[in-house]
């Protein structure tokens, strides 16, 4: 090997490379996290023109604008802003009513009107986890390439089997009881997946069509076993409660309810980051995703690959269901799920496949979620705004050309172009 | 009268690497221009300007005199300039015509294709620069001499005056070879002007009436056929002398280390793509397969490396059955194998340099322990391969994609030659690569096989299987029809052999 000669002038050592090569990394991590936020922004800003646009008082002082145009401009101000103070409340809380009820809390060791301030904080947070284990589940399984519909399914059927391990069996000390409870949640999700992850590897047969075709399985498997075998004693469609040593314990009293399950994602989060990109088996996974042949001609057994990825997505999926019953609503009833499952798909999209960027994503949604509910009873603003601006969000970031365009933003970056990557000169 | 094509004082950057660095460069009418460099030298990048893929830094384009500004390949094709890439892009489903009028369709009444006023335009362009092609015919039962020629025809079709050709030989026959020559002659006699990026310094010395050569971004020499040798161009493009064969001691076979017998398989259509090969390759020799592309080799290395199932015979390595072995167990087994198509087998483009080099070794010792990646471990190994092996690259956290085809190349050699090798299966291993690459690696693989390793090469190129063969076998449709000690091949013969002639061997 002739390296002695080999070596023109101008061969470049990798030490010195490096800090060129870390600012090109940091220009691109800049540049990916610009058109996140600005969609989120200006999905803030056409939301709260939709808001205006859909409010009887600012329509009628629009009418007379040539007669009173200070009266409209101000008064569809002073409705856009209620209705975002309302979110920024219903989401964060007041930061307001949060001074005065640590002022309390000093002065006399009173905590409930700490709970209360911090109320909204909590239930954003409790919004946002079944966001977090159900986008890590979508985005594990985009990762490898496969389109996993299926959350939604998974996350009932993880529900029902928690539920059932939660009130069925007795006498079990909190530290069995609980674990086995989400295992039971994390099992039945993974044989859920697994199912259409099998027909796809075996088949070829289509994960997403299989995997919405899960989903009805698993909504009438949930009515069958709520009016059935799994139903209250006294008829109605809903389980026993589960007992209290399956719960996901509270950390603080009520109203606050925020569980334990909230740590429990974000210790997920990252269990999902080790296992992409520090084992042997998440680098199969993201071989498999990025290119089939190469994995294959490495020696890599993609159906395998396939069937676990989806085993381990759908395990996901199920402890989001899990958690919400272990957690939350301590029985399952039909009315369980408000579509987490198919926001999910979404979120992962946003978070680009990423745990870090599925939690970000999650809890965007999920404080938007707890803002809602207070803009539509304080200001009158219905929750479906939120929906329209979460879809915006979406919009705007699976076709970044409209932020880039609106912005002036910089095309990306032109090594990525795909002739960049033929061979030769 | 101003030159047809003037490029000044072209500048392009990319993170970590100046590509082009103030080159110019001049283009007279009816002139074939060949541009020569190594891998990294900025051929591409400069014709990816010119074809407004990309925007120069610094420096300007003028056609005819006239100062242009290409901002994509629209712009490059209304100034007649057209580029015919290595990698052909076309839809194989689709009929020549229907390939040719992409993007550009003829209609009628605003809505509907008129196929017919475009083939026949396609008639024209083919019997006027004698491009022998059918308009109705599908692409993929094409010929790859014939796919070449449909993208000349879509070339000149969008009424290209200067032709841009990246690696136009590399697919071809040497007779091919001849009559794309002959056509490169009538597309001048017709008016035509071409750039020519090519490798191959002889060919270049045929056909070329100017030379530029390339290094580092640079022009180092601008040259003509008269002034210049194979081994003055190779020295300029590498900036030192460069030894054009390899020194190679008598081959000592040893024992059967690949012994193929009767192997049968089929392709993708489930048509007879290996049929009834045997032979056998031993420890310390190289036996290069010789042919042109599409007469089985593809399927033949499929088969080897467990990646096509096979339909009859048997293969074994090391006295092992591996007829139903999977990919895994015949890597494990000590065979190397450097993929014919490295963007698409042997590279994942997204993953960094330091993935890639472990891509097939990620669970072993010491890269993991049990489930768990030993990232330093890793970084490490990729650290030193790099440097041994030679690959230009900013660092080894770059995705691989960033990377020159000749480098992503050595990555996938510096993968493979790393582990412990019984046999190596390597199938076109300088394909798209530089003269120094392919010197390089022509001395690795020779090298393995002087340690005792067992090659078999895979190429359609003849002078590389000569160089490194100690004997060749020729594949025609799925035959071998002979096997020759390399003391007894001459290019004629092998010539003959791969076009079906078999009576040349005697």
């Amino acid at each position: 090997m002739a390296q002695e000669q080999t070596k023109p002038q101008e061969s470049k050592q990798p030490p010195e490379q490096s800090v060129m090569q870390k600012m090109a990394i940091r220009k691109g991590v800049f540049a990916s996290l610009m058109v996140p936020f600005l969609a989120i922004v200006t999905s803030l800003i056409l939301g709260g023109i939709i808001i205006a646009v859909s409010s009887p008082p600012v329509l009628a002082a629009w009418r007379l604008f040539f007669q009173q145009p200070l009266e409209a401009l101000s008064l569809t101000w002073s409705v856009v802003r209620d209705a975002y103070v309302a979110l920024f409340v219903g989401a964060f809380g007041s930061p307001a009513q949060i001074a005065q009820s640590i002022k309390e809390w000093r002065a006399t060791g009173e905590t409930r009107p700490l709970l209360e301030a911090f109320r909204s904080f909590s239930e954003s947070l409790v919004m946002s986890t079944p966001y977090i284990f159900a986008g890590l589940a979508v985005a594990l399984g985009f990762r490898c390439n496969l389109f996993n519909i299926g959350a939604e399914g998974q996350l009932f059927v993880g529900g029902l089997a928690a539920a059932y391990v939660g009130y069925a069996i007795k006498g079990l000390p909190a530290y069995i009881h609980l674990p086995l409870a989400l295992l039971a949640g994390i099992l039945a999700g993974a044989i859920w997946g697994s199912i259409p992850g099998f027909l796809k590897a075996r088949l070829g047969a289509h994960e997403v069509i299989n995997t919405i075709m899960m989903n009805w399985i698993s909504f009438r498997l949930t009515d069958y076993l709520l009016t059935g075998p799994m139903a209250r004693p006294d008829g109605l469609p809903i389980t026993p409660e589960i007992r209290p040593s399956a719960y996901l314990p509270s950390l603080f009293p009520r109203p606050m309810r925020l569980h334990w399950g909230f740590f429990l994602a974000l210790a997920v989060a990252f269990l999902v980051y080790w296992f992409l990109w520090k084992t042997t088996l998440g680098m199969e996974i993201r071989m498999v995703g990025a290119n089939q042949n190469a994995a294959r001609t490495a020696g890599v057994r993609i159906s395998l690959i396939i069937v676990v990825t989806m085993a381990i997505s759908g395990a996901l999926a199920g402890l989001a269901g899990a958690n919400q019953i272990l957690g939350l609503d301590h029985r399952m009833a039909r009315a369980f799920s408000t579509g987490y499952g198919f926001d999910s798909i979404a979120l992962a999209l946003l978070g680009n496949s990423h745990p870090l960027g599925v939690v970000l994503a999650s809890l965007l949604f999920g404080f938007l979620r707890g803002g809602a509910a207070r803009m539509q009873s304080v200001v009158g603003i219905p929750v479906e705004i939120i929906r329209i601006i979460q879809g915006m969000v979406i919009v705007f970031v699976a076709a970044p050309a409209i932020i880039r365009g609106l912005y002036r933003l910089k095309p990306p970056k032109e090594d990525e172009a795909l002739l960049a990557r033929s061979p030769g000169s | 009268m101003p030159p047809l094509l003037e490029l000044r004082g072209i500048t392009k950057r990319f993170p970590g690497v100046l590509a082009n660095d103030r080159i110019d460069l001049t283009l007279n009418e009816g002139e074939i221009l060949a541009l020569l460099g190594e891998n990294g030298a900025g051929k591409t990048t400069l014709m990816n300007v010119l074809y407004g893929l990309y925007k120069p830094d610094e420096g300007e384009i003028l056609v005819r005199g006239s100062k242009v500004e290409i901002h994509g390949p629209h712009d490059a094709i209304d100034l007649g300039i057209g580029m015919v890439h290595q990698h052909f892009m076309l839809v194989p489903v689709f009929t020549v015509t229907e390939n040719v009028m992409l993007g550009v369709e003829t209609v009628k009444a605003g809505v509907f294709l008129d196929r017919l006023a475009a083939s026949t335009r396609i008639s024209e362009i083919s019997e006027r620069f004698g491009l022998k092609v059918d308009p109705e015919a599908l692409v993929e039962d094409l010929s790859v001499g014939v796919q070449q020629r449909v993208e000349i025809i879509k070339v000149l079709y969008r009424q290209a005056e200067i032709l841009i050709f990246d690696e136009p030989t590399a697919v071809l026959t040497p007779q091919e070879v001849e009559e794309f020559f002959k056509v490169v002659h009538s597309l001048v006699e017709r008016g035509k002007s071409i750039i020519f990026i090519s490798h191959k310094l002889d060919e270049v010395l045929e056909i070329a009436d100017k030379i530029i050569v390339l290094r580092n971004g640079k022009v180092v020499g601008s040259t003509t056929p008269d002034q210049a040798t194979e081994q003055s161009l190779a020295s300029m493009m590498v900036g030192r002398e460069v030894i054009l064969s390899v020194d190679k001691p008598p081959a000592q076979p040893g024992e059967v280390v690949l012994e193929v017998k009767n192997l049968q398989v089929l392709d993708d259509r489930k048509l007879t793509a290996v049929d009834g090969v045997s032979f056998q390759v031993r420890a310390g020799e190289v036996l290069g397969v010789a042919g042109v592309q599409g007469n089985g080799q593809t399927q033949l290395v499929e088969a080897l490396t467990g990646l096509r199932p096979i339909e009859g015979g048997g293969i074994s390595i090391l006295g092992r059955d591996t007829s139903k072995a999977s990919p895994r167990q015949i890597i494990e087994a000590g065979t190397a194998h450097v993929p014919e198509d490295r963007q698409k087998d042997g590279l994942v483009l997204s993953f960094t340099v330091a993935e890639n080099l472990v891509l097939n070794t990620y669970y072993e010792t010491p890269f993991a322990r049990g489930i768990s990646l030993q990232n330093p471990e890793i970084e490490k190994a990729a650290a030193e391969r790099i440097k041994l092996f030679d690959v230009r690259t900013p660092g080894i956290f770059v995705p691989v994609s960033n990377l020159s085809g000749g480098n992503q190349q050595k990555v996938i050699v510096a993968r493979e030659f790393s582990r412990l090798i019984k046999l190596l299966v390597a199938s076109q291993p300088t394909r798209g690569l530089d003269v120094g690459s392919i010197e390089y690696i022509h001395g690795c693989i020779v090298q393995k096989r002087n340690e005792g390793c067992a090659v078999l090469l895979v190429s359609p190129e003849l002078d590389e299987i000569m160089t490194l063969s100690d004997r060749i076998a020729v594949m025609f449709k799925g035959k071998i029809l002979a096997i020759l000690p390399v003391e007894e091949a001459t290019r004629e013969k092998l010539g003959l052999l791969m076009a079906g002639v078999q009576e040349a061997v005697a």
